[in-house]
Parts: structure tokens; sequence; C-alpha cells
């Protein structure tokens, strides 16, 4: 039997690295943007001003990108180091978005970022404003890639069980890259790099406000991450409404721990913080419909029956089925090459029970419900740091206009407080997705105990603690190295 | 017509030609190792650091490329040798992470742990990368110590399908001869490409030198290296799979494959002229700094050669020593062929890839870098 310790340390391991690498990508996604908009205000309006701007976030953008990608390559091995399981069982869907991530997304940023750093002076300005802008190209592609990786875990599509590769086979490649989550998480998470790059610049801007220095530089870098920022932040608005349909759609008890529901059914109430509802907005947000019915969490366990009529079965009768199903697996496995007619007969009962498979795993329905506090509070972190941010960016972005923004101390405080509520938002939102989504690998077809590598406790530990040390240093020394970047300054050309 | 048995043969091919490029790139690595051997002084050892630092990026997309292109089409490769060998790739992992973050770190100030540091991760990298990664290559004609029951999916208390034997997860490779040497050779080749290539994409007379100097030293080592490697290779019995997909030993295996495939065998003798001709024309002719445009498609031949002798002509690529029909081969460890089939037509943007990376790579190489630029430049490492 597995220990339940290394269960645990694979997961920890995994959640260590994913939460460090959302530490960095955010802000290389955003900064792309930020960066690239600079460079071609420079090119259009031929005022190297704009070229020493860019050149700076530019900067700041290389002391960055580096660790975000070495977090990635981890991040990659691990689904075969400590989830090796998991890479048979679904490899033949789960491989693809990441090798195509690979072929098309990593060599555009490969390629184009060393235009962008070194090219200045080698290639024309027009070619380099396109590297610059494929740079941050690159970057997204590879965030789409990733997230329809990400996204099949949350929804499984295009896929069939074959039991005699023991594995699922992709069978609609269209229907994995165009997975209806896939598409709204993609938004979501790109745009809420916009929202971290210009949220970190307008901080960083604020700074120099501050210290009454580089106040062109300033307030220009405030003017064009701001209005990045707003519209990332829309975009991340229109993008959450549907991540929280899909939500209700195909992960309600995701749904259910996020608003600590326990009793749901139609006019369901949204919980803005323990003892203070909004009656109905839950079914508003979640279904569109005030009179949708949104499942608690003893409606999951338990069985319902939704609003039109439909049945849904209990945890029980789900584990039962996938029981049912692993042991019509076994007795598949065992008679296929001696006995075909009674091998055709279980593997009937064998597709008639597959749905359930991963229940089969499932020793208690209490397993099947998620660390609520933990998904309740992150979502309220995440939502909360989030219209806060979009209030106070319009607010800067207006003061901006109004050309009162130099001398609002109070404003600046806050802009560069700010600065950690974003990555607090963002690291949030992860855990309301993956930790939400437990104890599944894969919602509803494996769970993480039956995905992970047979390896000793120990050596997992090992590399955890190893893991612990490089990273917490890489960004103990980013940090600083930014900070020193920041304190220096950008070297200013001002024609003005 | 294209079958499964296509599919899986051109995708083992799409991986020789990755590793093959992977290889090649890894004189970023090998360029690496030369910060301390032939940078003598701090401006030296600076045109090193951004001579490479200029090229890191794509031999870790490559590397990234190959773990994905191997998980898309060999995944059960991906969940048994990643899983087992499992320090061997966290140490693999870690020394390219480490390489990851020291170039952008090493000369910045308030990096905290010094610039020397940060070099000495480059360097350790420069070293220990290649030759991982070719000890873990090695184990393709070794064998490793694992089993696959793919029964155990249906056992609720213990689904593990692939399992280790050894406790030590990998690091007992180092126990078989074949695989140091293999691991040896590999690093050392990279150490040349990576003095081949830092004497055509740098200009300064000094630094040449001695880059020449330490290129025949390394490249004697390569050479020792690459004959005990052949001459194990053709001699030592080999891992055969029939058209059932039963696996037995053979002797003399990767012998009967190279004489049963001439065009493998053509395709590794052209390689290894070329790569052998790149460095001692460097060696020779005082003047000539274009031997890496020999060595490197040379390199790429060699390495795609290997690969297919490993896996082509009923050959199991991944052996096991503790259940030989446990063994990985082709047919047993591939996708399906949906899934093959879908990733074949991605892999016709490969080109594409490949013509703007060059594109791009000469008009930033169009010129060597010299001492005068890093000193003017105001973005360096």
């Amino acid at each position: 039997m597995l220990e339940t310790a290394l269960i645990d340390w694979s997961r920890a391991q995994f959640a260590l690295t994913a939460c460090y690498h959302w530490v960095f990508v955010p802000l290389t996604l955003g900064l792309a943007i930020v960066m690239a908009v600079m460079e071609t205000l420079y090119v259009i309006k031929k005022d190297e001003f704009w070229k020493s701007t860019a050149k700076f976030w530019m900067k700041i953008f290389g002391i960055n990108f580096a660790v975000g990608i070495a977090t990635g390559l981890i991040l990659e091995f691990e689904f075969g180091t400590n989830f090796s399981n998991y890479s048979w069982f679904v490899g033949d869907i789960f491989g693809a978005p990441l090798a195509i991530e690979g072929i098309i997304a990593f060599f555009i940023e490969a390629t184009f970022v060393a235009v962008m750093f070194f090219g200045w002076d080698k290639v024309g300005k027009k070619f380099h404003l396109a590297s610059t802008w494929l740079t941050g190209i690159g970057a997204a592609i590879s965030a789409i890639w990733i997230l329809v990786a990400n996204s099949w875990m949350q929804h499984p599509v295009g896929m069939e069980f074959n039991p005699d590769t023991v594995r699922n086979e992709m069978v609609d490649f269209w229907a994995v890259a165009l997975n209806p989550v896939a598409v709204s998480k993609f938004f979501h998470s790109w745009f809420s790099g916009w929202m971290t790059g210009s949220v970190f610049v307008i901080g960083v801007s604020c700074w120099y406000l501050l210290k009454k220095r580089q106040t062109r530089f300033a307030l220009a870098s405030i003017r064009v991450a701001a209005i990045v920022g707003i519209v990332g932040t829309f975009a991340v608005m229109f993008s959450g409404d549907s991540s929280g349909v899909h939500a209700a759609k195909y992960q309600p008890m995701k749904l259910a721990a996020a608003e600590g529901l326990e009793d749901g059914g139609p006019r369901s109430p949204f919980s803005i913080v323990p003892g203070i509802e909004v009656p109905g907005m839950l079914s508003i947000l979640a279904t569109h419909d005030i009179d949708g019915y949104v499942p608690g969490i003893n409606d999951l366990l338990y069985g319902y029956v939704d609003s039109e009529g439909v049945e849904h079965l209990s945890a029980e009768a789900k584990i039962y089925k996938g029981k049912t199903a692993l042991k019509a697996f076994r007795a598949y496995r065992k008679l296929k090459d001696t006995n075909p007619v009674a091998a055709a007969k279980v593997k009937e009962v064998l597709e008639e029970n597959v749905e359930y498979f991963g229940y089969g795993y499932i020793d208690d329905p209490e397993e099947l419900v998620p660390n609520v506090p933990l998904i309740y509070w992150s979502f309220r972190v995440m939502v909360g740091f989030g219209s806060f941010l979009l209030l106070l960016m319009m607010v800067i972005l207006f003061f901006e206009y109004k050309g009162k923004i130099k001398d609002m101390k109070w404003l600046q405080w806050l802009a560069i407080l700010a600065i950690p509520m974003v990555y607090l938002a963002g690291q949030a939102g992860w855990i309301v997705a993956e930790a939400g989504r437990q104890p599944w690998a894969i919602e509803g077809l494996l769970p993480v105990k039956a995905a992970v590598s047979s390896l000793s406790v120990g050596a997992v530990k090992t590399t955890f603690f190893l893991f612990v040390a490089i990273f917490t240093v890489f960004l103990a020394i980013e940090v600083r190295i930014m900070l020193k970047a920041i304190a220096k300054g950008p070297e200013i050309v001002d024609n003005e | 017509m294209i079958t499964y048995e296509f599919l899986q043969n051109y995708w083992w091919m799409l991986i020789s030609l990755l590793g093959g490029l992977l290889v090649f790139l890894l004189f970023v690595q090998g360029g690496n190792s030369m910060i301390f051997l032939a940078g003598k002084t701090e401006e030296e050892r600076q045109l090193i650091v951004n001579s490479t630092g200029r090229k890191w990026e794509f031999t870790f997309t490559t590397l990234v490329t190959f773990g994905g292109a191997f998980y898309a089409s060999f995944p059960l490769f991906y969940s048994t040798s990643f899983s087992g060998a499992y320090y061997v790739w966290m140490l693999i992992l870690v020394t390219f992470v480490l390489q990851a973050v020291s170039y952008e770190f090493q000369n910045k100030a308030g990096n905290l742990l010094g610039k020397n540091t940060f070099r000495a991760f480059l360097t350790l990298n420069g070293c220990l990368g290649p030759l991982l990664i070719g000890t873990a290559v090695g184990t393709f004609f070794t064998g490793s110590g694992f089993t696959v029951n793919k029964e155990a999916a249906g056992n609720s208390l213990q689904p593990v399908i692939s399992q280790w034997v050894s406790g030590f997860h990998g690091l007992e490779a180092v126990a078989n001869p074949f695989n140091v040497e293999f691991g040896l050779m590999v690093m050392f080749l990279t150490m040349c490409l990576g003095a081949l290539y830092l004497i055509n994409n740098i200009d300064d007379d000094k630094l040449n030198s001695s880059l020449r100097g330490r290129l025949g030293f390394v490249f004697l080592c390569f050479l020792v290296c690459l004959i005990f490697v052949l001459v194990h290779l053709v001699t030592m019995p080999g891992f055969a799979v029939d058209s059932t997909g039963h696996v037995f030993i053979e002797k003399a295996k990767y012998l009967h494959n190279f004489l049963q495939m001439p065009v493998v065998l053509a395709l590794f003798l052209v390689g290894a002229v070329l790569l052998v001709c790149g460095v001692v024309l460097t060696l020779l002719r005082k003047g000539f700094r274009r031997g890496i445009w020999f060595s490197a498609p040379g390199t790429v031949m060699v390495v795609m050669a290997l690969f297919m002798v490993a896996g082509y002509n009923g050959t199991s690529y991944y052996p096991s020593t503790a259940d030989l029909q446990s063994s990985l081969t082709l047919a047993n460890s591939c996708s399906s062929e949906f899934t093959l089939r879908t990733m074949s037509i991605v892999s016709l943007i490969i080109p594409f890839v490949l013509a703007y990376i060059v594109y791009a790579w000469r008009k930033m190489d169009l010129k060597s870098l010299t001492r005068k630029e890093l000193a003017e430049t105001d973005h360096k490492y």
C-alpha cells in the first residue's frame, strides 16, 4: 500500500514548484506587454526617452525571466519523476500539449529574447520591435498550451479508456485544444499576468515619485501600466465569470468548497465573508439564473435531484460503480488472452462503469471533500485583492491624467503596498484551482493517490528540501538584485 | 501508407534528431566548463560567459522540448525512467536550474553569493550536466533495474505500474563502466564543441590561443572515451525484440544493428569524420575558426545514429535488467496511433522553427564578440 506520507510529500513538492513558478511567470507575462508597448511608442514617436524607458523595464524583465524558466523546467519533469502513474495513465493526451508548447512557444521565446536583449545595435529598429513583441507572444503561446494541459486536468475531454493499453487515449485533439475550460483559463491567467506586470510597474514608479526621482519616466510608466492593467483586470473579471460557470458545471465540489456551501439548491446565496451573504447571487454567478441549482457539499456527497429533475448520484454510489469498473478491468486483463467471450462480457461491465473508474481508488466519501477553509479564504483573497487593485489602478490613472499624482503621497504608498497584494491574489487563485480539485489529479478520473510514483518518502523529502533551499535563495537574490537595480534607476534620455 | 509502426519509427527518428541537436547545443555547457580552464583574466572569463550566455536559452529549450516530445510519443519511458532514475534526473535538473539563473545573477550588484560562485555553478553544470545525461543515455544500451506491470492499475491499494528495483534510484548506473565511459565521452565531446564555438564566436587572439590549447587535451580525452565506448558497444550483448514483442539477449546486437542498417552506419561514419575534421583542422591551422561548422553537424549525425542503433532493428531502447519482458520497445511504450498521427502533423512545423532560429542567430552573430563590444554594450552578463 502506498504511504500517505509519500502522497503528501509528492503533492507538496509539486505545489512548492508551482507556487514559486507562479511568482516569476506573471511578471514575465505582464512586463512583456508593458515594455513592448513602450518600445512601440519609441518606434512611432522616434523619442529616445521611450527607448530608455523600455530598456529599464527590460532589465527588470531579464532579472526575473530566467528563474521562471528554471522552475518551469522542474515542473515539466516532475510529472515523470513524482507522478509516473499519471504520466502513463494519461500521457497519451497530456504529453501532446507539453510537446507543442516546446516546439512552438519556447523556441520563439528563446530566439527573440536574445535579440531583444543583445540586438539593439545588431538589427534594425523594426526587427528589434518585432522581437520584443515576439518574446511576449512566445510567452503567451507557452501559457496557452500549458493551460490546455492544466484545463484537461480540471475537465478531461476528448479521450477514451483503453483496457488493453491500460491508459486513456486521445480520440479528439480539437476537443482537448479547445476545451472551454482551457479558453477561459488561458485568458484568466494571461490577463492576471498583465495585472501583475502593471501593478509592479506602477508600484516601482510610485517609489520614484516618492523619492522625487525620474519623474517623467515614472509618470509615463504609470500611464502605460495603468491602461494595460485596467484592460487586463476587466479581462480577468470576464474570464473569471466563465471560470465560475465552468466550475459549477464540471467541478461542483470545488465551487461548493470555495463558497463553503454545505447545502445548496436554487437561489443559493453568495458568501462575502462568514455571516454576510447576498441571497441568490451564487446561483446567478454560477448558472446565470437566479433559480439555477447549485449543489452544496452534502448534496454532492449524498446525492440530489436538480431543478430540472435530473438525479445526481451520491458519492457512495459513484465509489461502488468505480469499484465495479476496477473489478471488471482486473477480470478483463485475466481473461482477454484465454477466454475472449468472457472477456467481452466483463468489458461491457467496464464500459458501463468506466466513467467512475477513478472512484474505484476512493475508500471513503469524505476523501472527496477538499480543504474547505483553504479554498474558501483563498477565493476571497483572490477576488478581494483583484477588485481593490482594479479600483486602485483606475484612481491612479485618473489622478495621473489630472496631473495630481506627483503630490499624492498616500496614493503612492498604496501603490507600493499593492505589489505584494497582486502576488497574493495570483497565488490564491492557483490554490483555488489546484487544491480545489483535490483529491483528484484529473477531475473524476484519477485521484492523486493513484497518480504518484513509487518512491521512498525519504527520496521525495530530500528533493523537496533541496528545492525549498534553492528556490528561496533564488527568490531572495532576485528581490535583492531588483531592489538594487531599481535604486540605481534608469538611465533616461530625456529630450523634454 | 502511414502505419502505426511507421509513426513509431518516425517519432524515434525525431527523438534521435532532438537528442542530436541537444548534444550539439550542449556546447553552451562545454563552453562554460572553459570559464576557469581557458579564461585567465576577468575580461576573458566575461567574454566566455557573454558568448555562451547569448545561446543558453536554445539548449534549455531543446532540453525541455526533448522531454516534452518523449512524453508525447513514448510516455512509458517518461513515467518509468524519470520516476525510477529519480536521483539522476533530479541532479541533472538542479544543475540546469543553477545554470539558468547564474548568467543573469553572476555579474549583478546584490547577488549575495558573489560572482565566482555563480561562475562555479556554470562550470558545475558545464561538466556535470553532460556527464550525467551521457551516463543516463548509456543505460539505453546496458539496461536498468525496473519492472512494468500494467495489471497493477487494477489494484486500488498499490496501483503504480512502473517500479524501480534499486533504492539508489539511478545512481547505480555508475557501477557499470560502459555508462561512465559514455558519460565521460559526452562530457569531453561537449567541451570540444564549447571550445570550437568560442573560437568561432569570440574574436580575441589571446583567448583563442588558450582555447586551442585546451581543445587539444579534451579532444584526446574524447577520443580515448570514444574508442572505449565503440569497442564495448560492438562487442557487448544487446536487448533484441522479436515480432511478437518478446525481448531476448542477442550477442553483439549493436554491431549487428550497424551492419544491418547501412544508412545508420554511414550516418555515424560521416558524422564521426566531420566531427573529427572540425577539431583537427582547428588544431592544425592557426587562423582556422570554422571548426564548429564541421563538428556541429557531425555531432548531430553521430548522436542520431547512436539513438537509432538503440531503438531500431528490433531493439529494446530502454531495457530492463530486472525483468527482460518489462523492457521498453518502440511498440510497447509509445502513444496511441491517433496521438502519434496528430503530433506528426505538428512536427511539420519544425523546419519553420529551425529556419527562423537560423535567421535570427545569423543576424546576431554576423560579427564576432570582442572586448570592445563588451566594454561598450549596456546589456551584458
